[in-house]
C-alpha cells in the first residue's frame, strides 16, 4: 500500500487506472416499455487526473457511474479499465454515494478496516490509524456512524475506500445536502486529499462552482439520453483554494463557456417536468438490486 | 435598482427581540435586530445555521410571539407593545423549505385552493386565474397532474404559483430551493424573477447560498450569528432582468467575495460552537 | 433547523432569571399515572363490594372480585408451591417452545431471503399454514406429538415461529443494496458478505421478532393450558401452568385467585418482554448510540 510512502506527486502514479468509456448505451426495460438513459457515450477519464462530470440532476449520470463501478452492465458499448473490459464489481473501482454507506453496526475503525479484513490482509490496521489522523477522526474510531455528522461521516466513507488502495475513485455526489460550510471544508479536504496522494479519480456533481474547483477536465453532460456534450480542460494550477477561484479569471472564463451549455442542458432537462421518467428507472433499479 | 410604482409591502423591523426559553436556559434568537425591506424589494436574508433567520420570518407570519420591539408592514403595526403576536393572514404567505402542497389534490386544485378557501373568488374564476398563472410559470400542461407525479422542480414552482395567486403583500421564502441540485435551482431562480416581474410582490428570501442571494436580490443582508443582526447589507446594483450569464460578471464577483468574507466570518463563529459538525458525546 | 440549546438540560437546574430551583420528587407523568392507578382501582374496590353499601349489585362490575380479596388470596398463594410451581411450568414452556423457534426460525427466515429458489418452495407452504392460529393446532398437536407436554411445546413454537420469520425476512431483505455492493467491490466473498453485513443488519428486525414473538407465546401457553388440562403438570390446581391454574381456579370457584392468575401472567409476560429489550441492547449496542 504505497499510503505510508512519500507525498509527492509523481506524473503517472503507479496503481492509477485509466478507464475508457466507447459507446456505453444504457436501456431500462420494464414489461413492454423501454427508456433509454445513456445513448453513445463516449469518454477517457485519465490516468491520475481528476474527472468532473456535470450535468442536469436526474437520470444518466448515476447511471455511468454505476455502470463504470460494475453493478449493472451496459445494454452495450465497452468499458475498459486499463485496456480490460469491466465485468462485474472490483476493488480497483471504489464508489462514494451520495448518501452515506457506512455499515451502521460497525465503528468508524471496523468501517475503514472492512476491505482488508474480508481480503484477510494483515497489518491493515496501521494504515487505517494513519488514515484515521489524515481524515481527523482518531477520536472517532470507536464511535458508530449515527454518533458522526454528515461531514464526518464522508470523511469516514473516503478513508474507507482509499485504504484499498483503488485505481479508481468514483464519487457520486457526494457533498450534496451538506450545509454551506461543511462543504466548503469537505471539499478543500478532498482536493487536498487528492492532490497528496494521486490516483485516478472520477467526480459527479451538478454544482459548477465544485466542478471547477476540483478538476482537471470537465464532461458536461446532455440531457436524457445522456451522452457528452462538451470536454472542457481545466488549466488551473493546482494547489487551488475557493477564494482563490473566485477571483481567478481563467476560472471565471472556463464557467461562463459552461454555464451556458449547462443552461441549455437543464431547460431541456427541466420542461419535461415528468417524475415517471426517474420512477421508472427507480423502481427498475430496486427489482434488479433485490433480485 | 428599487422598482418604483409600488405602493405596498415595505417591511419595518425595529429592535425586535425573540428569546427561547426551553427549560428555563434563556436563549435569545433575535437581540434588537433592525432593519427595513422597501416596498416591491426582493431582499435576501443570509446567514449561519440557528442564528434566527427563520423566527424573524415566522414572527412576521404571526406564528410566533416576539418579546421585544415592532414590526411594521406599510405603516401598520403587525405585532409589537401590546400585541406580541402577529396574526396570520393571506397578506403574508410563506412557502417552506419542504413541500407542502396537498398530495391529494391537482396541481391545479391546489394553486385554485387559496382564493376559493378565503371566497375572494368564485370556484371558476379560481380555476380560470390559476390556469392562467400556471401557463405564465410555464407550467401549462400539468395542471392535472398531482404534486407526486412531478418532479421536486415543477412542486417547487407550483407551491409558489399557489402563494401568488392570492396576491400577498410580502412573499416569505424560507430556504425553499435547499433541497435542489445546483442546476434546478438556477431554473428555479430564473422561474422566479418572470413571476416577480409581473406583480412586484415584496420578497423576504431567506437562504444559505450565497450565489442565489446575489443574483435575485435587490439587497442582501448577511446576518450574524444567533443572535441575529444584520452584519453587512449589500446593495445589489445589478439591472433586471438578469439571467445566468450575470453570474460570471465581474460586478458578481466582487459582491460574491465580499459577502463570502463576511458570510465566512459568522460561519465559523457558529461553527465554533459546535452547532453543524456535532461533537459526539 | 438545529436546536437553540447547546448543552441538554442535566438534572436539576436552577434557571438564571428564577429564584426558585424547577425540581419535582416525581415527574409530571408519573404523578398522573399514579393518580390514574389509585382511581381504577378505588372504582373497582367499590364496583367490586356494590352489594354491601350499596345494596344492589352493579352490573358487570358487582360480580368481579375486589381487588382486596384478590390481594388476599395472592398473599395465600405466596406460600403455596404450587402456585409457584405453576409458575416454573408455564415459564419452561414459554422457554422451550421459544428457543426452539428462534433457532429454527431464524435460519430458515434468512434462507428463505436470501436464497431465491428455497424462498420459491418453502415460502407457499409457509403462507398456506400462517393463517391457521397456532390453538387451532392443540387437537392435532395432541394426536401427532407422544407426549401431552410435546404438543403444548410444538403449539408455543408455532406462536413465535411465524412472526419471527417474517420479521426475519423482511429485516433480511430491507439491508440497503448499496452496502452490499460496496462490500461486493471491496472483494467480501458471499459468507463475508452475509456474516458482516446481512447478519448484523437483520439483527435488529430478529430482536423485534422475538419480542412480538414472546408476547403471542404467553398468550398460546395460557390457552394451551387451559385447553389441555396442564399437560402432565397434574389435575389438581397445584400443578399445570398459569393457564392451567386460572381454569381450575374457575372451576374450583375461586374467583380471586382468578384474577391473581391473570395478574401473574401479565407479570410473567412483562419480565420476558423486559428481558428480550434487555438482549436487544447488548446485541444492537449501535442503535442507542447517538
Amino acid at each position: 500500500m504505497n499510503l505510508a510512502a512519500g507525498t509527492t506527486r509523481t506524473p503517472h502514479p503507479a496503481g492509477a487506472a485509466e478507464v475508457e468509456v466507447r459507446d456505453l448505451v444504457k436501456v431500462y426495460r420494464s414489461g413492454r416499455s423501454a427508456k433509454t438513459i445513456v445513448d453513445q457515450c463516449s469518454f477517457t477519464i485519465e490516468r491520475g487526473k481528476t474527472t468532473v462530470m456535470i450535468g442536469p440532476s436526474g437520470v444518466g449520470k448515476s447511471t455511468i457511474v454505476r455502470l463504470i463501478a460494475g453493478f449493472d452492465r451496459p445494454t452495450s458499448g465497452t468499458i475498459l479499465v486499463d485496456g480490460r473490459p469491466v465485468t462485474g464489481p472490483g476493488r480497483d473501482r471504489l464508489v462514494v454515494f451520495q448518501e452515506a454507506a457506512l455499515f451502521p453496526w460497525m465503528t468508524t475503525a471496523e468501517n475503514i478496516l472492512y476491505g482488508p479484513a474480508a481480503r484477510g490482509e494483515r497489518g491493515a490496521s496501521q494504515a487505517a490509524d494513519f488514515l484515521l489522523d489524515k481524515v481527523g477522526l482518531r477520536a472517532f474510531r470507536k464511535k458508530y456512524p449515527t454518533q458522526l455528522s454528515g461531514g464526518m461521516q464522508r470523511r469516514a466513507e473516503l478513508a474507507r475506500a482509499v485504504i484499498n488502495d483503488p485505481a479508481v475513485m468514483i464519487l457520486d455526489e457526494p457533498f450534496r445536502g451538506l450545509d454551506a460550510m461543511t462543504k466548503k471544508l469537505m471539499l478543500e479536504f478532498y482536493a487536498r486529499m487528492s492532490e497528496e496522494a494521486p490516483r485516478t479519480h472520477f467526480f459527479v456533481t451538478t454544482d459548477i462552482d465544485e466542478a471547477i474547483y476540483l478538476a482537471d477536465r470537465l464532461l458536461v453532460m446532455r440531457h436524457s439520453p445522456t451522452s457528452v456534450r462538451a470536454v472542457v480542460e481545466v488549466d488551473i494550477p493546482r494547489p487551488r483554494s475557493p477564494s482563490a477561484i473566485l477571483a481567478d479569471d481563467r476560472a471565471n472564463a472556463i464557467k461562463m463557456q459552461t454555464l451556458s451549455l449547462l443552461h441549455e442542458e437543464a431547460m431541456k432537462s427541466f420542461a419535461s417536468g415528468s417524475k415517471a421518467a426517474a420512477d421508472f428507472v427507480d423502481a427498475y433499479r430496486r427489482r434488479s438490486s433485490s433480485a | 435598482m428599487m422598482p418604483t410604482s409600488v405602493a405596498r409591502g415595505a417591511l419595518h423591523i425595529e429592535e425586535v427581540v425573540k428569546i427561547y426559553d426551553p427549560h428555563g436556559a434563556r436563549i435569545p434568537a433575535v437581540d434588537r435586530c433592525s432593519f427595513n425591506v422597501a416596498a416591491g424589494e426582493i431582499c435576501m436574508i443570509v446567514g449561519p445555521s440557528g442564528c434566527g433567520k427563520t423566527t424573524l420570518l415566522n414572527a412576521i407570519a404571526g406564528f410566533l410571539p416576539i418579546d421585544g420591539g415592532t414590526i411594521r408592514l406599510d405603516g401598520e403595526i403587525l405585532c409589537g407593545a401590546g400585541r406580541p403576536q402577529a396574526k396570520v393572514g393571506p397578506d403574508r404567505i410563506v412557502v417552506f423549505q419542504n413541500g407542502s402542497l396537498f398530495p391529494w389534490k391537482s396541481n391545479l386544485e391546489n394553486v385554485a385552493f387559496g382564493p376559493i378557501m378565503q371566497k375572494a373568488m368564485s370556484p371558476e374564476q379560481a380555476l380560470d386565474t390559476a390556469r392562467r398563472m400556471m401557463a405564465e410559470a410555464g407550467l401549462g400542461g400539468l395542471e392535472h397532474l398531482y404534486p407526486g407525479e412531478t418532479s421536486s422542480g415543477v412542486r417547487r414552482r407550483v407551491e409558489i404559483v399557489r402563494a401568488l395567486i392570492n396576491d400577498p403583500t410580502v412573499l416569505l421564502l424560507d430556504e425553499p430551493y435547499r433541497a435542489l441540485d445546483a442546476l434546478t435551482k438556477s431554473v428555479m431562480h430564473e422561474a422566479l424573477l418572470e413571476m416577480y416581474y409581473r406583480k412586484k410582490t415584496t420578497i423576504f428570501f431567506i437562504t444559505h447560498d450565497l450565489e442565489e442571494a446575489i443574483f435575485l436580490g435587490h439587497r442582501v443582508i448577511v446576518m450574524t450569528s444567533r443572535p441575529c443582526r444584520p452584519k453587512l447589507i449589500l446593495d445589489v446594483d445589478i439591472p433586471y432582468p438578469r439571467d445566468y450569464g450575470v453570474l460570471t460578471s465581474p460586478r458578481f464577483r466582487e459582491l460574491m467575495g465580499a459577502a463570502a468574507a463576511a458570510v465566512q466570518e459568522e460561519a465559523a463563529k457558529a461553527f465554533e460552537l459546535g452547532e453543524k459538525e456535532g461533537v459526539a458525546a | 433547523m438545529t436546536t437553540y440549546v447547546l448543552t441538554a438540560p442535566q438534572g436539576p437546574k436552577v434557571g438564571p432569571h428564577l429564584g426558585r430551583p424547577r425540581r419535582h420528587i416525581l415527574g409530571l407523568a408519573t404523578r398522573r399515572a399514579l393518580v390514574a392507578y389509585a382511581v381504577v382501582l378505588l372504582l373497582w374496590q367499590f364496583g367490586a363490594t356494590s352489594q354491601s353499601w350499596l345494596g344492589t349489585r352493579l352490573p358487570v362490575i358487582g360480580n368481579v372480585p375486589s381487588p382486596v380479596s384478590v390481594a388476599v388470596a395472592w398473599v395465600g398463594l405466596v406460600g403455596d408451591p404450587g402456585y409457584w410451581q405453576s409458575w416454573y411450568l408455564s415459564f419452561s414452556r414459554v422457554l422451550l417452545g421459544f428457543a426452539a423457534a428462534v433457532l429454527v426460525g431464524v435460519p430458515f427466515g434468512l434462507t428463505m431471503a436470501l436464497n431465491p429458489l428455497f424462498r420459491g418452495i418453502a415460502f407457499p407452504v409457509f403462507e398456506l399454514l400462517r393463517p391457521i392460529p397456532p390453538l387451532a393446532w392443540v387437537p392435532a398437536a395432541v394426536i401427532f406429538w407422544p407426549t401431552q407436554e410435546l404438543s403444548i411445546d410444538f403449539v408455543i413454537f408455532l406462536g413465535a415461529f411465524y412472526t419471527l420469520v417474517i420479521n426475519v425476512m423482511q429485516g433480511a431483505r430491507a439491508i440497503d443494496g448499496r452496502l452490499i455492493q460496496v462490500a461486493r467491490s471491496m472483494g467480501g466473498s458471499r459468507w463475508n458478505v452475509f456474516r458482516r453485513l446481512i447478519l448484523p443488519g437483520a439483527l435488529p428486525s430478529i430482536c423485534l421478532g422475538m419480542e412480538v414473538g414472546i408476547g403471542i407465546t404467553w398468550e398460546v401457553v395460557v390457552a394451551a393450558e387451559m385447553i389441555s388440562g396442564g399437560g402432565s403438570g397434574g389435575t389438581a390446581a397445584s400443578g399445570g401452568g398459569l393457564g392451567f391454574f386460572i381454569w381450575s381456579s374457575y372451576v374450583g370457584g375461586s374467583y380471586a385467585q382468578i384474577v391473581v392468575g391473570m395478574i401473574s401472567i401479565g407479570i410473567a409476560g412483562y419480565l420476558s418482554s423486559a428481558a428480550l429489550r434487555r438482549l436487544e441492547v447488548l446485541l444492537t449496542p449501535w442503535r442507542r448510540a447517538y
